[in-house]
């Protein structure tokens, strides 16, 4: 069947499967950004942003995505892009496998969290896993990139 | 004049950070080609069996499918996926495909297709009946079982590590130095005897494993892989296929993290295999749940330790005996093994007398294999509980029995010789040993004196603090090979190639600010690349906390080799004598001032005018020094007494790795690596079924730490300069790990007085202790 997205702020069609999560077709269609590593919305590493709201594309089916705004770290753009500056500041680009999922993730927080404090960033992120970092220094980086003090 | 330039110590940002952090398409699924055949794999549902018939007629039939492999038609040439320098003391006891299935998730049969839907159709369709054997689950009775999992004419032995198939053993791991134990320990005012149990652990790799092949232009087959081990893997598929290694070369793009488990070669041989055969681009991507189920994880241990000491808490004898499962198939089986003794017996060198004894068994379980820490961190957890223990025997705070007992700078211990080849008898002293230092200020900065041994909280609450120290090796002494080349090329630039494998490290990263120490240029006109078998020099790859000493060593002679050579034509473009030639990074000059010309300019003449040469530089490393890192660990936890949850407040520790090449990638590894040891000791454990059928298969029921886990977490190093390693550097990588466990065990007994000897410390584990007190 053929959905409409709005990938990056591209409107382009795709031919998906009734059946496809959204993270096989974006990967199919070129946006490698998009990763997976558990299939069970455990990890957060497959983020992306469905009109501006983070969502598991491991298990949101594609259809569902229909007609929607789509940001995948290929498409961030402005202030947002100094996000990944700070975690390579920090030396936070271990394997680099969770950033953009991690990334599209404080992303839409930013926009979110009126008065972020380092309780409410953590809670807010606890979904996103990453197995190579220990979270303390993506924390550090984070926290300066949202302005919070410790 | 070579100051001009410092890289060395320098908080240099990864080099390929920005291309990680920005989503560019560097790791291995994202660079297959898009129509290749996708691999898919018949798993065995029986722990132990023997296919009697396969029929795989339907499944080859269904439209799309390009070939279907069973034991019956692959090639039969036995390895080991050990990713080791050859000759690998692991024994080969697997065939790509064999008529025996040796646990739950062994191979039965490879499909390729041109569609992952089609191959996993294909996958039903094939029919296989199964002579069903009782398998040995249990490692503590591998050795008397009826069952023989393996078979000593189905098997092969570079050497001899104790292989005794008839009783389920792949390995024997056996030293003892000074006088014998037994009678030391008669002695002892004070014995502790415990028995302790470390659960096998599954790495977790974001990026689960994969790799895709394809013939190139001169009919070589090209493995890309997410791999620690390029020149291991394009041995070993060599090796399976009965080919040249010359006709496999192995590429190693951007890696989503490793940790050990990618120190085996889990799934080269299958598009290796495929394309081999069929001459067309395939690939395999494990999902999540065949990461979990049929790959590796860490080795699994009961480990008695038996230490004696005086009134005074002097250590007198220590022994060590060891049962480690090494699951169905031998990979790593002794080296692992020996390691968890022999890179943990040394930090208490003063005893009259220590003993290890060890036995790898061999179960129907999934098999063990390397894991950040090899053993050292299974070792670590049953010796420093044990020395814990004695200090709560003896009434003595545990850092004091620590500074009476441990190793200190300048000192040996025997172990080493005996278990490191071709370093002979002559006592090898650890100078750069800053354990003291690590204990002094690990204990400041946990605050210890106020903490120790617990604090109440509220009447359900209790906190208290715990350590442990720890070492590891930089490297394999004696084994390991490292090399490096640099060029320098027109334009004034310098390339270092290396086969060192950058799993995520960021071992590319200091790599060339070792490149640019060596050459005294700015770190910002070397570019790096790595690692390609056909284009890059030999390196073992990322293991054994080997590559900042190992391939940091290697690119540190290359660049000094290649300096040299700067100077050299330096000399005979001024004509004047070498001794009397200068560069100071920019330019080239006589020593009198008369002469000069820019690093640009003479790497332009040397290209294009005379001598028309490109100047390269190489080093091949191996050493048989012994160069540890060491560390103290400091655990504070807080523990709920109503439910046994135990949360982690703060945790401390001191690093001594020699010089450390850049801080701040330094630190991100430090504190990855204790989330490691703080998954092991609280939440992560692989576990099956009485049939052995895996449950925790998914990242929903195997626990690693998520970020409400981690709180504080604190890293400090030690300065400390090792006059082996390049620019006094030593490993990192994988002792930070290994505190950890022991630790947060000490922290909770002091807690509470409850002693955990099994990882991990489950809430459920810990209340119906608190139960039973
Ligand atoms: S891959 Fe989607 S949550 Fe893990
Ligand atoms: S950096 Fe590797 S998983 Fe986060």
């Amino acid at each position: 069947m053929i959905i409409n997205l709005h990938v990056n702020g591209i409107k382009k069609s795709f031919d998906i499967n009734p059946d496809e999560y959204l993270v096989e077709v974006l990967r199919r269609y070129g946006y490698l950004s998009v990763k997976k590593a558990c299939d069970t919305g455990s990890c957060g590493v497959c983020t992306v942003l469905v009109d501006d709201s983070p969502v598991l594309s491991c298990s949101y089916y594609a259809v569902r995505a229909n007609n929607k705004h789509i940001t995948t770290v290929e498409g961030i753009s402005g202030e947002d892009r100094s996000l990944g500056e700070f975690l390579v500041d920090e030396g936070v680009d271990q394997c680099g496998y969770c950033s953009p999922g991690l990334i599209l993730t404080v992303i839409a927080m930013k926009k979110e969290l009126e008065n972020p404090t380092k309780e409410s960033i953590v809670e807010y992120l606890t979904g996103n896993l990453c197995r190579c970092t220990g979270y303390v220094g993506q924390l550090r980086a984070i926290m300066r990139y949202m302005g919070v003090s410790e | 004049m070579k100051d001009k330039f410092q890289s060395v110590g320098q908080n240099l940002s990864k080099v390929d950070g920005m291309g990680l952090v920005t989503g560019k398409p560097l790791y291995t699924d994202d660079l297959a080609p898009k129509d290749c055949l996708v691999i898919k794999i018949l798993r065995s549902p029986h722990a132990f069996a023997r296919i009697k018939g396969i029929n795989t007629e339907k499944a080859e039939k269904l439209v799309g499918v390009e070939v279907v492999f069973t034991h019956e038609n692959v090639p039969k040439h036995l390895y080991t996926r050990a990713g080791q320098s050859y000759p690998e003391p692991s024994v080969y006891d697997k065939y790509i495909l064999d008529e025996y299935v040796r646990y739950v998730g062994d191979e039965v049969a490879i499909v390729a297709a041109q569609s992952e839907e089609t191959a996993l159709k294909a996958l039903k369709l094939i029919k296989v009946e199964y002579e069903v054997y009782e398998p040995v689950l249990d490692m503590m009775k591998a050795q008397g079982s009826k069952s023989q999992i393996h078979f000593r004419e189905r098997c092969f032995l570079n050497m001899d590590k104790g292989f005794e198939p008839e009783k389920n053993i792949s390995a024997v791991y056996n030293f003892s130095v000074g006088e014998d134990v037994d009678e030391v320990l008669e002695n002892c005012h004070v014995v502790v005897k415990e028995r302790y149990k470390t659960q096998a652990q599954a790495h977790t790799m974001m990026e689960t494993y994969r790799a895709f092949s394809y013939i190139d232009q001169y009919g070589t087959l090209v493995i890309v892989s997410s791999t620690q081990i390029p020149f291991h893997v394009r041995r070993d598929v060599a090796l399976s296929l009965g080919i040249s290694a010359g006709k496999v070369r192995v590429i190693k793009p951007r890696i989503g993290g490793g940790f050990g488990g990618k120190q085996t070669v889990q799934v080269e041989f299958y598009p290796a295999l495929v394309t081999y055969k069929t001459g067309k681009p395939s690939k395999i991507v494990y999902d999540r749940k065949e990461t979990y189920q049929a790959t590796t994880s860490r080795h699994a241990m009961a480990l008695d330790v038996t230490l004696g000491s005086d009134l005074d808490g002097n250590i007198k004898a220590i022994d060590m005996n060891i049962i480690s499962d090494t699951g169905a198939y031998g990979e790593h089986a002794a080296t692992v093994l020996g390691a968890a003794g022999y890179k943990s017996l040394p930090l208490y060198n003063r005893v009259d007398g220590a003993r290890f004894t060890g036995k790898a068994v061999y179960t129907n379980h999934i098999p063990g294999g390397a894991f950040r820490g090899y053993g050292v961190t299974q070792g670590t957890f049953a010796l420093e509980s044990a020395v814990n223990e004695l200090a709560a025997k003896l009434n003595m705070d545990p850092l004091v029995l620590r500074e009476k007992n441990m190793i200190r700078k300048g000192e040996s211990s025997e172990i080493f010789n005996l278990t490191t080849v071709g370093v002979g008898s002559d006592p090898i002293p650890m100078d750069s040993c800053e354990l003291k230092y690590c204990i002094d200020k690990g204990k400041e900065l946990i605050d210890w004196g106020n903490k120790y041994p617990r604090k109440v909280i509220s009447p359900t609450k209790v906190r208290g603090v715990g350590m442990s120290i720890a070492m590891q090796g930089s490297g394999i002494p004696g084994i390991d090979t490292a090399s490096a080349t640099i060029k320098l090329s027109d334009g004034g630039t310098f390339t270092l190639l290396t086969g060192a494998a950058d799993i995520g490290t960021g071992a590319d990263t200091i790599l060339k600010q070792i490149a640019a120490e060596g050459l005294g240029v700015s770190y910002d006109i070397i570019t790096v690349f790595s690692a390609d078998t056909e284009l890059t020099p030999f390196d073992v790859g990322a293991y054994a906390s080997g590559t900042t000493y190992f391939s940091g060593n290697a690119v540190k002679m290359a660049a000094l080799d290649l300096r040299e050579k700067i100077l050299a034509e330096g000399a005979r473009m001024f004509e004047i004598n070498n001794e009397d030639v200068l560069f100071d990074g920019l330019e080239i000059s006589s020593k009198d001032g008369n002469k000069t010309i820019s690093l640009i300019d003479f790497s332009n003449k040397l290209i294009y005018k005379r001598p028309h040469i490109q100047l390269m530089g190489t080093g091949s490393y191996t050493t048989t020094d012994i160069a540890p890192p060491f560390v103290a660990g400091f655990a504070e936890v807080e523990v709920d007494l109503e439910t046994g949850k135990v949360d982690l407040l703060n945790f401390v520790e001191v690093i001594d790795c020699g010089t450390v090449i850049n801080p701040k990638l330094a630190r991100i590894q430090a504190e990855g690596g204790i989330v490691h040891g703080i998954g092991m000791a609280l939440f992560e454990e692989v576990k099956e079924t009485k049939k052995g059928k895996l449950i925790t298969n998914t990242m929903m029921q195997y626990k690693i730490p998520c970020r409400m886990d981690i709180n504080n977490i604190v890293v400090d190093f030690a300065e400390s300069y090792d006059k082996t390693g390049p620019y006094g550097a030593k490993s990192i990588g994988e002792v930070v790990t290994n505190p950890a466990p022991p630790a947060i065990v000490d922290a909770v007994f002091n807690a509470t007085g409850i002693r955990i000897r099994e990882l991990p410390i489950t809430p459920e584990k810990l209340k119906m202790a608190l139960i039973n007190k």
